[in-house]
C-alpha cells in the first residue's frame, strides 16, 4: 500500500476573526527542528498590524461591555479548545525545536494558564477595587476598567505559552490584543488563531500577526490607539518602545528578553498581571437627600 | 440705596418671571479682612540634603517673589547636578537602614509630620498664600489640612503593607526622584511623600521654582520630627534641576506631575532606562451639566470646578457642556455668580480668586483667551477691579466655543471657563472624550441611572457626580490616556511605590 501524501496547511494569520495573508502576499519561510521546509508563514507589514488595530478597535467596546462571569467562560471554552487539539499543538511546538516532552508540557502549562485567568474574571474586580472612607458626606468607589486596546510582542521561546501569558491577562478584563507571535516559532500562533475561532471569543478580540518583529516594532511603539505594550523585548526594542509610547502617553509593561524567564515558574500568573492592563476610575457622589 | 434692575417687579411676578435682582454695585465696600499671622520666612532657604540646610554648590541663589504683589518674599537655592547627586548619595544610604526600619516605626515618623503640621497649620497656610497667590482660606482650608491628612492617612500602611498587594509580598523600590509643580505646592509634596514613605523608599524631590517656600519650611517640621538624615532631600531649582533629579542613575522610580507637554519629554529621556514611572499630567475636563440638574447647586459646583485656585487645578472642570434646553438658564446664573466672585489680595479672607502663579502663566492664558476670542468664542469677564500690582485675571466665560477651538482642547490653567452645549447624553459622552486627556470629569443630574451610565462611559480617572473638586487621601486620583498613568491615594496609590516579589 502506498503512503498517503497528506495535505498540508496554508498558514494564515488570525485577524479580526478572519483568517487571512498578508496584505503584502509576503511570506518567510520556517523549518522543522531538523532543517526541513516546514511552512511560509505570512511576514505582516505595518499596514496589517494597523487593519489589526482597527478590528481590535471594533470589538473593543463589545467585549468590555460582556459581564464578567460570559468572559471568564468564553476564556475557558478556549482551554477547552486547547485541551481538545492539544496533541496538534504540541506537535507544532516540538516541530520548532521543542523536545515532545517539553512540548507537552508547555501545552500543558498553557491550558492550566487559562483556566486561571478564566477564574479571575469575576474576581480581580473584588479584590483590586474599593469603596473609599473619605472625610466628607460622599460614596466614594474605585472601580477598575480595560485600557483598551493593548500590543504584545511575544517571547522568541515558549511560542505559545510565553504568548498566551502575556495576552489572556490583557483580554481577561475586557481588553482587546494585538499580538505578534514568536518570530523564530510562529506556527503554535497559527495554530492557536483557529481554536480562538472555536472558542466563542468575538472577532477581533485577539488579533494574531506573524512577521518580523524588526519590520513592526516601530508600529508597535507609535500607534496611538494601542493604549499599552505588553512585551518581552530586549534593551534595545525596549529604548525604542518606550520612545513611541512617550508620543501617546501609552503604558508599557517589559520583561527583559535578555533575563531568563521561567513561564512556568508559579509566578508567572498573577492577578498582577491583569492589574498592569487596568485603569483606575474613581467615583464621587454626594450622601444626603 | 440698592437699584433694582428693574422696576417693573409686579407685571414680572405676574408673569411669571423671576423677580428682578437687586444689584449692589460699589454701593457697600467690603472692609479687608487680612490675615496677619506670622509665616515665619527665613530670608534664605538652602538644600536640605542629608537632614541637613546646605548651600548650593554653585553658591547661587534665585528670588521667590509674591505673586500677589511682585515683591520677593525669600531667596532659594539653585540646585545643580552636583547637589543632586549629593542628595541622591544620601538617599541611597539612608535606604539601607530606612527600608528595615519596622513598619510601624516608619508609621510613627510620618504620624508625627502630620501632627507637627497640623500644629503650625497657620503659619504654612500664610507661607503658602505668600508663595503661590491662592486664597488664604484655600490654604487654610484645604491646601494644609490635606496635606496633613495625607501624611497621617499614609502613616497608617506603613506596617500594613502586606495589605497592599493581596496574595504577593511587596518590597519597596529604592530611591525615588519625584518633581512637582506649583499649583499645591504642600500638598503636591504631601501626595508624593507620604506614599513613597510609607513603603519604605527614600527620596529626592524637586519643588517648582516659584514655589518652593512650604516644601523647605516642611523640611524643618522633618527635622523637628526626627526623620533620620537621607530619607527625604529637596533640591530646589528650575527645569534643569529637575532634569537631573528624573535622570539621575540610583532613581529606581520617578514619580512627575506637572504638564503632558513635560511628561512626554520625560518619558523620551527616560526611555530604555528600565526606571519605574507615574506621571500625573494635563486635563480638560468636561464638567457635564443635564436639564433634571439640580441648577443652583449645580452653578455652585461648576464656579468651584473652574475658578478653585484660579483655576490652577489640572483635574478643573474648564469644559462645561449645557444640555441645550438650560443652556440660557445656567450661562446667565453663571454671569451672575461670576460678578459677585471676590478676586483680589490672596492674603484677604473674602477673597475667592486669588493671584495667578506667576507673570509666565499670566501670559499663557492671555494668549489662550485671546486665540479663543479671535476663533469666534464669545468673551464674559467679572467686572472686578483688580489690585495694581501682581498677577491677576478675571474670571472668564467663554461661549459658543466649539471642539475645535484651542480653548476646547488645550489646557489653559487659569480660571477660564469654555462652555459648549450638547442635546443627547451620547453627544455629551462623545464630547467629554474627545480629547487626547482623561483626568477628570463632572455629571450634573438629578438621575442616578444616568449618573451610573456616565461614570461608566466617561474615560476619566476621577468622576465628581453632582459635586466637583473633592479630594480625599483614601481616593485614588490619576488619569486616563495622555493625563498619565499611575494613582495617588488609596490603596491603589500605593501599590506605584513597591514591586512585588
Amino acid at each position: 500500500m502506498s503512503t498517503r501524501l497528506p495535505i498540508t496547511k496554508t498558514p494564515k494569520v488570525y485577524i479580526g476573526g478572519a483568517f487571512i495573508r498578508s496584505e503584502s502576499g509576503r511570506t518567510y519561510p520556517i523549518a522543522d527542528a531538523a532543517g526541513t521546509f516546514y511552512a511560509n508563514i505570512p511576514q505582516c507589514t505595518r499596514k496589517d498590524l494597523r487593519n489589526a488595530v482597527e478590528a481590535a478597535a471594533k470589538a473593543g467596546p463589545g467585549w468590555a461591555k460582556r459581564t464578567a462571569y460570559n468572559r471568564g467562560q468564553i476564556l475557558y471554552r478556549l482551554g477547552e479548545m486547547v485541551e481538545a487539539r492539544r496533541l496538534e499543538m504540541a506537535g507544532a511546538i516540538a516541530a520548532g525545536g521543542s523536545s515532545a516532552a517539553a512540548a507537552a508540557k508547555e501545552v500543558a502549562a498553557a491550558i492550566d494558564r487559562l483556566i486561571y485567568y478564566a477564574g479571575w474574571a469575576d474576581k480581580y474586580e473584588q479584590v483590586l477595587g474599593s469603596v473609599n472612607p473619605v472625610a466628607s458626606p460622599h460614596f466614594n468607589f474605585t472601580v477598575t476598567e480595560p485600557m483598551g486596546i493593548v500590543g504584545v510582542l511575544a517571547p522568541a521561546e515558549a511560542p505559545l505559552l510565553g504568548l498566551l501569558s502575556l495576552l489572556i491577562p490583557a483580554i481577561t478584563s475586557g481588553n482587546t490584543v494585538v499580538a505578534l507571535a514568536s518570530e523564530s516559532r510562529p506556527y503554535p500562533a497559527i495554530l492557536l488563531g483557529e481554536m480562538l475561532a472555536t472558542s466563542d471569543l468575538p472577532g477581533g478580540v485577539v488579533n494574531l500577526l506573524t512577521g518580523l518583529r524588526k519590520e513592526l516594532l516601530p508600529t508597535f511603539a507609535t500607534h496611538t490607539h494601542l493604549r499599552a505594550l505588553s512585551a518581552v523585548a530586549g534593551a534595545d526594542e525596549r529604548r525604542q518602545l518606550a520612545l513611541g509610547a512617550a508620543e501617546s502617553v501609552k503604558r508599557t509593561h517589559f520583561l527583559k528578553a535578555e533575563e531568563k524567564y521561567d513561564w512556568f515558574a508559579d509566578t508567572a500568573q498573577s492577578l498582577y498581571a491583569i492589574r498592569d492592563f487596568l485603569e483606575f476610575k474613581t467615583t464621587w457622589h454626594p450622601i444626603g437627600a | 440705596m440698592p437699584t433694582l434692575v428693574s422696576d417693573r417687579k409686579k407685571s414680572a411676578a405676574r408673569a411669571g418671571r423671576p423677580l428682578p435682582e437687586l444689584i449692589f454695585g460699589d454701593l457697600w465696600e467690603f472692609d479687608p479682612a487680612p490675615e496677619t499671622a506670622d509665616p515665619k520666612l527665613k530670608a534664605r532657604y538652602n538644600l536640605f540634603i542629608d537632614g541637613q540646610f546646605v548651600a548650593p554648590k554653585s553658591g547661587k541663589h534665585f528670588d521667590s517673589i509674591n505673586p500677589a504683589n511682585e515683591q520677593k518674599l525669600a531667596e532659594i537655592a539653585l540646585g545643580g547636578p552636583g547637589d543632586v547627586d549629593a542628595a541622591y548619595q544620601a538617599a541611597h544610604k539612608a535606604f539601607a537602614s530606612w527600608s528595615q526600619l519596622p513598619g510601624r516605626d516608619r508609621a510613627k515618623y510620618l504620624f508625627r509630620i502630620a501632627r507637627l503640621l497640623q500644629d503650625r497649620a497657620r503659619e504654612f497656610a500664610v507661607a503658602e498664600t505668600l508663595d503661590g497667590g491662592k486664597p488664604i482660606k484655600e490654604s487654610r482650608d484645604f491646601d494644609v489640612p490635606m496635606a496633613a491628612a495625607h501624611f497621617f492617612y499614609h502613616a497608617g500602611w506603613a506596617d500594613k503593607t502586606e495589605y497592599v498587594a493581596p496574595g504577593r509580598r511587596v518590597a519597596p523600590l529604592g530611591v525615588v526622584g519625584q518633581v512637582i509643580p506649583w499649583n499645591f505646592p504642600l500638598l503636591m509634596l504631601a501626595w508624593k511623600l507620604a506614599p513613597a514613605l510609607a513603603m519604605g523608599n527614600c527620596v529626592v524631590i524637586k519643588p517648582a521654582e516659584t514655589t518652593s517656600i512650604t516644601a523647605l519650611k516642611l523640611a524643618e517640621i522633618l527635622q523637628d520630627a526626627g526623620l533620620p538624615p537621607g530619607v527625604v532631600n529637596i533640591v530646589t531649582g528650575a527645569g534643569e534641576t529637575g532634569a537631573a533629579v528624573m535622570a539621575h542613575p540610583l532613581a529606581a522610580k520617578i514619580a512627575f506631575t506637572g504638564s503632558t507637554e513635560v511628561g512626554k519629554i520625560i518619558m523620551r529621556s527616560l526611555a530604555g532606562s528600565d526606571k519605574k514611572m507615574t506621571m500625573e499630567l494635563g486635563g480638560k475636563a468636561a464638567n457635564i451639566i443635564f436639564e433634571d440638574a439640580p441648577i443652583d447647586q449645580a452653578v455652585e459646583g461648576i464656579i468651584n470646578g473652574i475658578f478653585f485656585n484660579q483655576g490652577h487645578v489640572c483635574c478643573a472642570g474648564s469644559r462645561l457642556l449645557i444640555h441645550e434646553p438650560v443652556a440660557e438658564k445656567v450661562i446667565g446664573k453663571l454671569r451672575h455668580r461670576l460678578r459677585v466672585l471676590r478676586v483680589g489680595d490672596p492674603m484677604d479672607k473674602n477673597t475667592d480668586v486669588g493671584a495667578i502663579n506667576s507673570k509666565d502663566q499670566l501670559e499663557k492664558i492671555e494668549e489662550l483667551v485671546a486665540a479663543g476670542v479671535k476663533e469666534g468664542a464669545e468673551l464674559y469677564q467679572a467686572p472686578c477691579r483688580l489690585p495694581p500690582k501682581g498677577f491677576y485675571f478675571r474670571p472668564t466665560l467663554l461661549t459658543g466655543v466649539t471642539m475645535s477651538h484651542r480653548v476646547a482642547r488645550e489646557e489653559i490653567f487659569g480660571p477660564v471657563l469654555s462652555i459648549l452645549t450638547f442635546r443627547t447624553v451620547e453627544e455629551a459622552v462623545e464630547k467629554a472624550n474627545n480629547t487626547p486627556y482623561g483626568l477628570s470629569a463632572g455629571v450634573w443630574t438629578d438621575k442616578g441611572s444616568r449618573i451610573l451610565k456616565l461614570s461608566t462611559e466617561l474615560k476619566a480617572g476621577v468622576v465628581w457626580a453632582n459635586t466637583y473638586n473633592k479630594f480625599d487621601p483614601a481616593s485614588p486620583f490619576g488619569g486616563y490616556k495622555e493625563s498619565g498613568f499611575g494613582r495617588e491615594g488609596g490603596r491603589q496609590g500605593l501599590l506605584d511605590y513597591a514591586k512585588i516579589v
